[in-house]
C-alpha cells in the first residue's frame, strides 16, 4: 500500500491520471444519481431499479448502433425510449406504490429490477457488450495520461444535464409543478397540479436520464444484463451523500466519488476499491447524523 | 358404480401407457442433466446444450451405444438450473430421485459442478462435467466426479511459459496479474504464480478484481507505471471484454498480454484491431488436430456445429459434446448399466477424441489434455502453444500503441 502511495507521489501525473479517470466515470454515475434524487424526492421512492434502466438504456443504444446509428446518435434516442418506458413503467406499476410504505415500493422496484434483467438477458443473452464511437482517447504529458474522449464527452454531458436540469426546476413550470409536488403533494393537487401527471413524468425524465447515462457506460465500457446493482448503488451513494433535491451536491458528490474510489482501488488494490466506498459512506452517514443531533440540541 | 367402471379404465389406461413408456426405455439410455437456460450463464448453458445434443444426435445416427450386445440409444433429460447453484442441487436431487435417471452430464460452470457433486455422490450416480474446471472440485475426494477439461490452475501456465521462453533471462521478467475475485479466476491465479514463481519472475501488479467489476483503469494505471513484461488478466467474459477495451483506451504498452475467456467473449470479432496479439488460454481450438472415429477431426466438429447451430463451435459445446462420448464409451466397456460398473468403467477411461486425449486420475479430472494458447492474429484465433499444435509463430513482443 505505501509502495503504491510512494509510486503516485513520485509520478504525479499517474496519479492526474488516476484522478481523471476517476472523475470521468463519477460523471456517468452522477447521471443516475440526478434520476434517483428526482425519484426520491418527488414521488418518496427508493428506486431499486434505477441501475437496470441504466443498463436498458446501454442495451437500446447497443441496438441502435448495431442496425447502423452512429453512435452519438443513438444517445437521445435512447434517452427518448427510456422515457417511453419510464412513463410506461410508472402507468403500471410505480403509480401503485407511491402513497405507500417505502418497504413497498422498494420490494416493487427490486421485483421490476429482476424481471428487468431476465427479459434483457433472453432478448439480448447474457453476453458482454460494448460499442466503439471511433473518437478514441486523447494523450497528455508524454501518454502517461490517457482519457478516452467518449468519457470527456460524458463528462460534459453529465455537466451540462446537471445545469439544464437546475434550471428547468427552477423556472420551467413543469419543473415548477415538480418541486411543488415534492414539497407537498396534497397541496400541490389542490392547487390544481395534475400530481398523477407529475409523478409519470419525473419518473420518465428519470429513466431518460438513466439513459443517457447507459448509452454512455456502453460506449466507455462495457455492459450486460447483469451491470444494474452497481449503478443502484452507487445513484443511492450519491445521493444520501448529496442530499435530495440538490442537483449541484450530486455533481461534486458524483465526481469526487468517482476520483476517490479510483484513487483507492490504484493505493489499496482492486478488491478493496468498492470496499473503501461503502466505508466512506457510512462515515459520512454518521458524520452527519452527528452533526444533525449537535445542531437540534443547539436549536432547544 | 359407472364412476368407479371409468376410473378403472382410466388406471388400466394409464398403466398400459407406463409400460409401453417402459418398454421404450428398454432400447434408451437416459441422461440427465441441468444446465443454465436462463441467468447469466445462459450462453454458455446454451452451448453445453448444443455440444451435448450434437453427440447423442451423432451417436443415435451412428446405431447407437452396444452395451452386452444390446444396442440403446441415447437420450438427455434437461432442465434449467437458472445459473443458480441452490436451484443445480435441487434439480440433480430431482432427476435422481423423481425421474430416475442413473448417470448426469455437468451443469456450466465450477460453481453450479460444486452445488451439483454432493447429490451425485450421496447417491451413487456417476456425473460426466465439461464445465467446471476449478481444482477445488477434484480436492473433495468426490468417486462419481468425473472433468473430460483441463483444470483452471492450468489455463495460463502456457503464456507464463511462453514469456520466459522470448526473454533471454527470464529471472528479470515482470508480471502483472489482475484477476477477480472469484473461485475460477483465483485458481488461474495461483496456477500462473506457481509457474511465475518457478521462472523466478517478479510480480509487480497483484490485483483481485471485484465480481460486478466494469472499469479496471486504476489498475491499468498501475501497470502503465510499472511496465511488466506480462499482463495476464481473468475476469471471465467481461473481463477479457473490459481489458482489452480499457488497455486501449488507456494506451497501456505491455509487450505480452493473456487472458482467459477471449475466445468466448469474441474479442476478435467485437473489438476488432485493438484485439490483435492478445494471448487466450482455451481448452479447445477448432484448428487443432485431435481427432475420433464420431466426429472425425476437431474441424470436421466445427464445420459440423456451425452447419447445425449456425455458429461458430464454441470450446464449451466441444467439451461437452466429449463428456457424452465419454460416456458413451463407459457404457460399452462396463458392459452393463449399473451406475456402480459405469463408474469403474469410466475411472479407466483412456480414449483420444476431436476434443483431445481423456484419461482421468483417482481425483476424476482430465490429465491427459494440455491447454493451448491461442493468439489473436489477424482477427483469428490461431494456436501458437503447445508448440506441438502451434499454427503459427508467436507475435511477440506486442509493438506499443504509437506503431500500431
Amino acid at each position: 500500500m505505501f509502495d503504491n502511495i510512494l509510486l503516485l507521489v513520485q509520478n504525479p501525473s499517474f496519479a492526474l491520471d488516476v484522478v481523471l479517470n476517476g472523475m470521468l466515470v463519477g460523471a456517468i454515475f452522477a447521471l443516475a444519481a440526478y434520476g434517483m434524487s428526482l425519484v426520491w424526492g418527488v414521488l418518496n421512492i427508493v428506486n431499486i431499479v434505477q441501475g437496470e434502466l441504466v443498463m436498458l438504456g446501454g442495451f437500446i443504444t447497443f441496438a441502435l448502433v448495431e442496425h447502423g446509428v452512429p453512435a452519438l446518435v443513438s444517445l437521445p434516442l435512447a434517452c427518448a425510449a427510456m422515457f417511453v418506458v419510464g412513463w410506461g413503467l410508472y402507468r403500471t406499476v410505480i403509480f401503485r406504490v407511491v402513497d405507500k410504505d417505502l418497504f413497498i415500493s422498494i420490494l416493487a422496484t427490486f421485483g421490476l429490477s429482476i424481471v428487468i434483467q431476465q427479459l434483457t438477458n433472453t432478448v439480448f443473452g447474457s453476453d458482454v457488450r460494448s460499442v466503439d464511437t471511433g473518437m478514441g482517447s486523447f494523450y497528455m504529458l508524454d501518454g502517461n495520461v490517457t482519457v478516452a474522449w467518449i468519457k470527456v464527452v460524458a463528462f460534459a454531458l453529465a455537466l451540462v444535464t446537471g445545469f439544464a436540469l437546475w434550471l428547468f426546476l427552477r423556472h420551467a413550470r413543469l419543473g415548477q409543478a415538480i418541486r411543488a409536488t415534492a414539497q407537498n403533494p396534497r397541496a400541490a393537487h389542490i392547487l390544481g397540479i395534475d400530481t398523477d401527471r407529475v409523478y409519470a413524468l419525473t419518473y420518465g425524465l428519470n429513466a431518460a436520464l438513466c439513459g443517457a447515462a447507459g448509452s454512455l457506460a456502453v460506449m466507455a465500457w462495457t455492459i450486460h444484463p447483469y451491470i444494474g446493482l452497481p449503478y443502484t448503488v452507487r445513484s443511492f451513494m450519491i445521493v444520501v451523500v448529496a442530499g435530495l433535491g440538490n442537483v449541484g451536491g450530486v455533481v461534486a458528490a458524483g465526481l469526487g466519488l468517482g476520483a476517490l474510489e479510483n484513487m483507492a482501488g490504484f493505493v489499496l488494490g482492486a478488491e478493496y476499491q468498492i470496499a473503501f466506498v461503502f466505508t466512506l459512506m457510512v462515515l459520512i452517514l454518521i458524520w452527519r447524523n452527528w452533526r444533525a443531533s449537535r445542531r437540534r440540541t443547539y436549536l432547544s | 358404480m359407472k364412476v368407479k367402471i371409468k376410473s378403472a379404465l382410466l388406471a388400466a389406461a394409464a398403466l398400459l401407457a407406463l409400460s409401453d413408456a417402459a418398454r421404450a426405455d428398454d432400447a434408451t439410455i437416459r441422461l440427465g442433466a441441468a444446465v443454465s437456460l436462463t441467468g447469466k450463464y445462459s450462453s454458455n448453458g446454451a452451448y453445453t446444450r448444443n455440444g451435448y445434443d450434437l453427440a447423442v444426435r451423432r451417436i443415435n445416427e451412428g446405431g447407437g451405444v452396444k452395451v452386452a450386445g444390446k444396442t440403446y440409444k441415447l437420450s438427455i433429460l434437461y432442465y434449467d438450473d437458472e445459473s443458480s447453484p441452490a436451484r443445480g442441487a435441487q434439480l440433480a436431487e430431482r432427476l435422481i430421485q423423481q425421474d430416475g435417471v442413473k448417470y448426469l452430464l455437468g451443469p456450466y460452470s465450477s460453481g453450479l459442478a460444486e452445488a451439483m457433486a454432493p447429490v451425485t455422490e450421496k447417491y451413487g450416480v456417476p456425473m460426466v462435467e465439461a464445465n467446471g474446471a476449478a481444482i477445488s472440485l477434484f480436492r473433495k475426494g468426490y468417486k462419481y466426479l468425473f472433468a473430460v477439461l483441463t483444470t483452471t490452475d492450468q489455463y495460463l501456465k502456457g503464456a507464463v511459459e511462453l514469456a520466459a521462453a522470448s526473454a533471454p533471462d527470464s529471472k528479470k521478467l515482470k508480471v502483472a496479474m489482475a484477476f477477480e475475485n472469484d473461485p475460477f479466476s483465483q485458481d488461474v491465479r495461483a496456477g500462473v504464480s506457481d509457474d511465475a514463481k518457478r521462472f523466478g519472475m517478479k510480480v509487480v501488479v497483484d490485483d483481485k478484481l471485484p465480481p460486478e467489476l466494469n472499469d479496471m483503469s486504476a489498475t491499468l494505471t498501475k501497470v502503465k507505471l510499472l511496465k511488466p513484461d506480462l499482463l495476464i488478466v481473468s475476469g471471465h467474459e467481461k473481463g477479457a471484454a473490459t481489458a482489452v477495451r480499457q488497455i486501449a483506451d488507456q494506451r497501456v504498452n505491455v509487450p505480452m498480454l493473456a487472458m482467459t475467456h477471449c475466445d468466448s467473449a469474441q474479442i476478435a470479432e467485437k473489438l476488432g484491431k485493438i484485439a490483435e496479439y492478445t494471448l487466450c488460454g482455451a481448452q479447445w481450438a477448432a484448428s487443432l488436430t485431435y481427432s475420433d472415429t464420431l466426429f472425425g477431426k476437431a474441424s470436421d466438429y466445427a464445420a459440423l456445429y456451425q452447419k447445425t447451430y449456425n455458429e461458430a463451435a464454441p470450446y464449451q459445446a466441444a467439451e461437452s459434446s466429449a463428456a457424452v462420448q465419454v460416456f458413451a464409451d463407459a457404457f460399452a466397456r462396463a458392459g452393463s448399466l449399473d451406475p456402480k460398473a459405469v463408474r469403474d468403467a469410466l475411472s479407466k477411461t483412456d480414449i483420444k477424441t476431436f476434443y483431445g486425449p481423456i484419461k482421468f486420475d483417482e481425483t476424476g479430472k482430465n490429465v491427459a489434455k494440455p491447454t493451448v494458447i491461442l493468439q489473436v492474429q489477424d482477427g483469428k484465433y490461431v494456436v501458437v502453444y503447445p508448440e506441438k499444435w502451434a499454427e503459427a509463430k508467436l507475435r511477440t513482443p506486442t509493438p506499443t500503441w504509437d506503431k500500431r
